[in-house]
């Protein structure tokens, strides 16, 4: 009897650190159990992606749509070329949608904004966003007002 | 003169000894492992001792640290206008630091000390020796499932800690102090990554787990078998394992988080 109250409370314990397991791959670090592999994929040059890293989320007015899957340096325009992955059942992204680093917070990290554009052709896989604009750099804001105040 | 000298070198020689036979006492009883069959039931039996009944200890304070965590931020942050980012500092600190090396230090004061004193009497009073005269290896039948029992929990445990840390600081966060839901729990999943984040806490844990129930085996094995000897190797096995559990965490933080 004594030896089955143990086990019991072993089994307990157990399960108390499996389900504690999931909430924390699921309900902290937000792994998702839907596979990564889906989705199509599209390019866009940056004159300067800031802090964007891989992994940085893809949204369109807010809702996440994809990630950021690489990041590198076109050896050829020298500019940052950014591959992403959208979510498959968003496959009504027009050719001429614009892409815009843009950051959520003052603190936050650093996301691509996609806008919408008008034509009637839609986004396919390897394709590319032409009209992208960079990452805000404080530094380069700053500057600029320094530079208007002395011109004044 | 030289006297001094031999008790610098006689000390520096049993701290050796004593270093040779923790090894050899971990060795033995990793590779002595009995049956299954008979390993099972002591297993559980120690696995309730170390796990279970650590559990309250772990729920409590996981909850008071989560929530005093979740305070502090948001007094902080709320001067920078970003408290949304409670969430993330509450779960990140739990996660990668706190959670692991807390309730090392609470399981070598819980169960690492009842440990020692338990095997210690057991040598004073020779139980361990009368096991062995009666064809008992002791290694196996007492130390064995002691070492798995606290390698096993111990990462179970820091789940735990974890988990409902995090809760403490969601009530005072979200709850009490108004942060948007939404925000704190989606800062907190886009920068917690379970690989980077999650996982090399629980390494960390089994990797604590380990030695503190390593030491606490090896103190309560090797003690002087009398009151005084017994309640000697209950201290030290307490300092021992903190001042382990501290120095690794450093050592496991520079591996994982440093890129030293």
């Amino acid at each position: 009897m004594r030896m089955r109250t143990m086990e019991i409370g072993v089994g307990f314990l157990m399960l108390a650190g499996a389900v504690a397991l999931v909430v924390l791959a699921l309900n902290i670090s937000g792994l998702s159990l839907a596979n990564q592999g889906g989705g199509y994929r599209v390019y866009a040059r940056f004159e300067n992606i800031g802090g964007l890293t891989a992994r940085a989320k893809v949204a369109m007015s807010g809702v996440q749509i994809g990630e950021v899957t690489a990041i590198r340096l076109d050896p050829k325009f020298l500019v940052a070329e950014v591959e992403m992955r959208i979510r498959d059942d968003v496959d009504y992204l027009s050719t001429d949608s614009s892409a815009q680093i843009l950051t959520a917070g003052l603190l936050g990290e650093q996301y691509i904004g996609i806008t919408p554009g008008a034509e009637d052709e839609n986004l396919k896989d390897g394709d590319r966003i032409q009209d992208t604009q960079s990452a805000l750099v404080l530094e380069d804001l700053v500057g600029k007002f320094l530079f208007n105040k002395v011109s004044e | 003169m030289l006297d001094w000298i031999q008790s610098l070198g006689h000390r520096t020689l049993s701290r050796l000894a004593a270093f040779g036979r923790a090894g050899q006492l971990l060795a033995q009883s990793l590779i002595a492992r009995p049956s299954p069959i008979t390993m099972f039931p002591l297993l559980v039996q120690q696995l309730y001792f170390v796990g279970v009944l650590s559990l309250v200890i772990i729920v409590v304070s996981g909850g008071f640290i989560g929530m005093v965590l979740g305070l502090q931020g948001y007094t902080i942050l709320v001067d920078y206008g970003s408290e949304q980012a409670v969430g993330q500092m509450v779960a990140l600190s739990l996660v990668r630091e706190l959670a692991p090396v807390v309730t090392a230090l609470l399981f070598a004061g819980r169960a690492g000390s009842a440990l020692t004193a338990e095997i210690g009497l057991m040598k004073a009073t020779e139980q361990l020796a009368s096991l062995e005269m009666i064809g008992v290896d002791p290694l196996r039948r007492v130390i064995a499932p002691r070492f798995w029992a606290g390698f096993i929990s111990m990462p179970i445990l820091t789940v735990i800690f974890s988990v409902v840390g995090v809760w403490g600081g969601a009530i005072v966060a979200v709850d009490w102090l108004g942060i948007y839901d939404g925000s704190f729990w989606a800062n907190m999943q886009h920068s917690v990554d379970f690989n980077d984040d999650v996982l090399n806490g629980i390494i960390k844990s089994i990797v604590f787990g380990a030695v503190v129930t390593w030491i606490a085996v090896f103190e309560g094995y090797d003690c002087v078998p009398t009151s005084e000897g017994i309640s000697q190797a209950t201290t030290r096995t307490v300092v021992f394992s903190s001042l382990a559990v501290l120095g690794l965490d450093f050592i496991l933080t520079a591996l994982m988080f440093g890129e030293l």
